[in-house]
């Protein structure tokens, strides 16, 4: 019986050696890595090690903190604009609390700043993209909390810990694992619907590097779910917001706090002066600085604003030399090369194959470990599928969902990855994703405390921006979980504190400082940040993954 | 750009672009020269942003689609529709009951609804909106909550409706009523948050703060895995 394939005719034949292997891997599994051949394969194949791809950073606090050059561009940067261009005794907004970015994190931080007395319109919220725009609105498979019975914090703990090859902040791990449960259950309170088994419990999937079954999910909808029931409360509680307004640089007092932020109107290309006591810095992760040249899974406005934000007015960064390449990004077909295929189909029993249908790494490893066994398997033993684009790739055998779980389980749990592949003629529950390291997650960022603090009086961080967190590899689920607990805590004490302090006179002179920086390195450059967007016009729309050897 | 890929014609707005065959209509407005202020957000299905309109060459019917999910076609005719004019009534999830009442109270023109199911062919998702709406009409919250699931609130329905009803503040409405008010809370869920509180880990987490990275990578590589 011939059926429909999505898939080209050279790769047939790979697909029925596929087919034919895996009645014989339904219950197996390939062993664990021990410590060691962990830190082998991290060493030799997973992008974060190629000391060609960063550099030391060379100018102000951080000097020396080796990162990306991506990241390090747009540190080592002038500042998006001049203090003489802009009018400090112009205020368009006098806040307690500015919010700058509108994902899971900024959401969260913004009701709390109003739960913790904060008159609604002493609080703004800026977003350069539209409200929920951000990649907490891409996450699929979940977010972990320990409330199961067989599962405690402390278990949480140790997974977060060592998954992060314990370069984490114990104790920003203590509050997101001790947290966790509480985050839940504020979710429900809201009204997200979480996936829950017929008597009730919720229905919890294990992921790579958990101990325990862990991961909460809303469908394959879970970050989509989460954030636009957070939307929603906030347009209820009609807190200030506006959209297609981006932060281009922090404001400061002469007190030596930071004091707000200059704004740009992306419509009516004005500036305009945000003053606040507190300012909470919300704007995620840097996913299309397509570092080394990866495709991203990440949102249009990832470019990493935040950092360089920080960086400006001298806060603290960390752990920028890691960056999370996600072990399953897919390979084929070409409009969608890059893009998330969520962990939780592994965690719901897929597993990764080579050309040959053999299974070739442990299904469920750390992030990190995983990708780096599924670039080895391309590029050492040559055992991967050559798209016609020339990318490389490994079988997601997803087929196995329905056959371990029942029929149906796939469109069920998984209907944001049946409906992406269907249109474009693969059918996930007959044939396999074709798969390949993706770059998804920024682990590191500004430093924070468990208050959100950054090492600047009056700047919070929290979600993607800050690091700290997951230390050098972060776990399926904790930064779905990590934007709600650091994301309200900001809020929490971004309000508080904007109940006991008072402001200076406004400046912009950190500016000059960076300039300084710049020119004391001998840096010279055109290079300016935050960049804000990316640039995709004309023919980058059609440059694709680097070539990794 | 080599000769030999396949190249077609499309309009953006009006405008004549030749672009490569294959592209997402995201991708090819890029290539066009486009940088999307508006229009472009997640770029992978999940954000709505990019809620398009097209008529393709020879055809009568307007179709929607999400730009960074859509392959461009020859002779595509193709307008974005990056926001839908809607206003979203506000509430507290708290007070309110899960009857059908509530729908009626917020957004009573979906009273109005014809059955014509346009919403339903206007979306990219596949949702079957008219079913929802109507779902919330006679009271079913339910069903409302869960066949609207899989929204990511583009808004094409609400600009096709003839009728002029907003669905998609419909079912966002309906899930929060169900999950708030039939749902419930998670038992285990409260039973963890208060042993939390009552500090029953802090010595376990505190202990493991204490010790050195060799006894806490020891720690790690022992722990029992339960899956």
């Amino acid at each position: 019986m011939k059926r429909m394939s999505g898939y080209p005719e050279y790769m047939q034949e790979s697909l029925r050696l596929v087919e034919k292997t895996r009645p014989e891997r339904i219950g197996k599994t390939f062993p664990a890595m021990t410590a060691e051949e962990k830190e082998r394969i991290l060493r030799d194949w997973h992008p974060d090690y190629k000391e060609e791809s960063k550099r030391p950073l060379r100018i102000g606090p951080c000097k020396g903190q080796v990162m990306p050059h991506e990241v390090a561009d747009i540190l080592e940067a002038h500042p998006a604009i001049t203090p003489d261009e802009i009018d400090l005794t112009d205020i368009a907004y006098d806040l307690d609390v500015l919010v700058i970015g509108a994902g899971g994190a900024g959401l969260s931080a913004a009701l709390l700043a109003h739960e913790n007395g904060v008159e609604r319109d002493r609080i703004l919220m800026v977003q350069k993209l539209r409200l929920g725009d951000a990649n907490s609105k891409m996450s699929q498979g979940g977010i972990q909390a320990a409330d199961a019975p067989d599962d405690s914090p402390t278990l949480h703990y140790l997974d977060v810990i060592g998954g992060g090859h314990f370069a984490n902040d114990p104790d920003l791990v203590e509050a997101l694992v001790k947290e966790g449960p509480d985050v839940i259950k504020w979710h429900e309170e809201l009204g997200v619907i979480y996936d829950k088994n017929p008597d009730g419990t919720m229905q919890l999937a294990p992921g790579g590097g958990t101990c325990r079954r862990r991961m909460h999910s809303c469908k394959d909808y879970t970050g989509l779910e989460i954030t636009r029931v957070l939307v929603d409360e906030f347009l209820n509680r009609e807190i200030p917001y506006v959209e297609f307004t981006c932060a281009v640089e922090l404001l400061m007092d002469d007190k030596g706090q930071v004091a707000g932020s200059v704004l740009y109107d992306l419509d009516s290309d004005e500036y305009l002066i945000a003053r606040a006591k507190s300012t909470v810095l919300a704007t995620g992760g840097f996913g299309r600085l397509h570092i080394q040249g990866f495709e991203t899974t990440n949102h249009y406005g990832a470019t990493g604003d935040g950092i360089a934000l920080a960086y400006h007015v001298g806060a603290r960064l960390r752990d920028l030399d890691s960056t999370q390449f996600h072990p399953t990004g897919a390979a084929y077909p070409e409009q969608i090369v890059g893009q998330l295929c969520t962990e939780k189909l592994r965690g719901r029993g897929a597993q990764p194959v080579n050309k040959y249908g053999e299974l070739f790494v442990y299904p469920l490893e750390t992030r990190d470990v995983e990708a780096s066994a599924i670039i080895r398997e391309c590029y050492e033993r040559e055992n991967g599928v050559v798209t016609p684009t020339g990318m490389r790739g490994v079988w997601l055998d997803t087929p196995l969902i329905d056959i371990i779980n029942g029929e149906g389980t796939i469109e069920r749990e998984f209907a944001a990855m049946f409906r992406n592949f269907k249109k474009f003629d693969i059918d996930i529950r007959e044939e396999p994703m074709l798969v390949f390291p993706t770059l998804h997650y920024q682990n590191g960022g500004v430093a924070i405390n468990t208050r959100s603090e950054t090492s600047i009086p009056g700047l919070y961080a929290a979600g993607e921006v800050a690091g700290g967190v997951h230390g050098k590899n972060r776990l399926m689920g904790n930064s779905q979980l990590d934007l709600y607990v650091f994301g309200r805590r900001a809020g929490r004490f971004a309000a508080e504190r904007a109940k006991k302090i008072s402001l200076g006179k406004l400046t912009l002179s950190h500016l000059d400082r960076y300039e300084r920086w710049l020119a004391e390195a001998g840096i010279e450059t055109d290079r300016r940040a935050p960049i804000l967007l990316p640039e995709y016009r004309g023919k980058r729309t059609l440059e694709h993954q680097l070539k990794l050897l | 750009m080599d000769d030999e890929v396949e190249m077609v014609t499309i309009y953006v707005m009006g405008k004549r672009h030749r672009v490569p065959a294959g592209l997402t209509i995201m991708k090819a407005m890029e290539y066009a020269g486009h940088q999307f202020r508006r229009g472009a957000g997640c770029r992978g299905g999940f954000c709505g942003a990019c809620a398009t309109i097209y008529r393709t060459k020879g055809s009568y019917k307007l179709q929607g689609a999400l730009a960074c999910q859509k392959i461009v076609e020859d002779g595509m005719y193709i307008a974005q529709i990056p926001f839908s004019p809607a206003e979203k009534k506000t509430y507290n999830i708290e007070e309110l009951r899960p009857d059908a009442g509530v729908f009626l109270e917020y957004y009573p023109e979906i009273a109005r609804c014809l059955s014509c199911n346009t919403c339903t062919k206007a979306c990219p998702q596949d949702i079957m909106v008219m079913d929802y709406v109507q779902a919330a009409l006679r009271g079913d919250v339910e069903e409302a909550a869960k066949l609207s699931f899989d929204c990511i609130g583009c808004g094409l329905c609400a600009v096709r409706c003839p009728a002029e009803i907003v669905p998609y503040n419909i079912g966002q409405l309906a899930r929060r009523l169900y999950s708030r008010h039939i749902v419930g809370p998670t038992e285990h869920v409260l039973k963890r948050v208060r042993e939390i509180e009552e500090g029953r880990f802090d010595e376990e987490i505190e202990e493991l703060k204490t010790l050195d990275r060799e006894a806490l990578q020891e720690r790690y590589e022992t722990r029992e895995r339960r899956l």
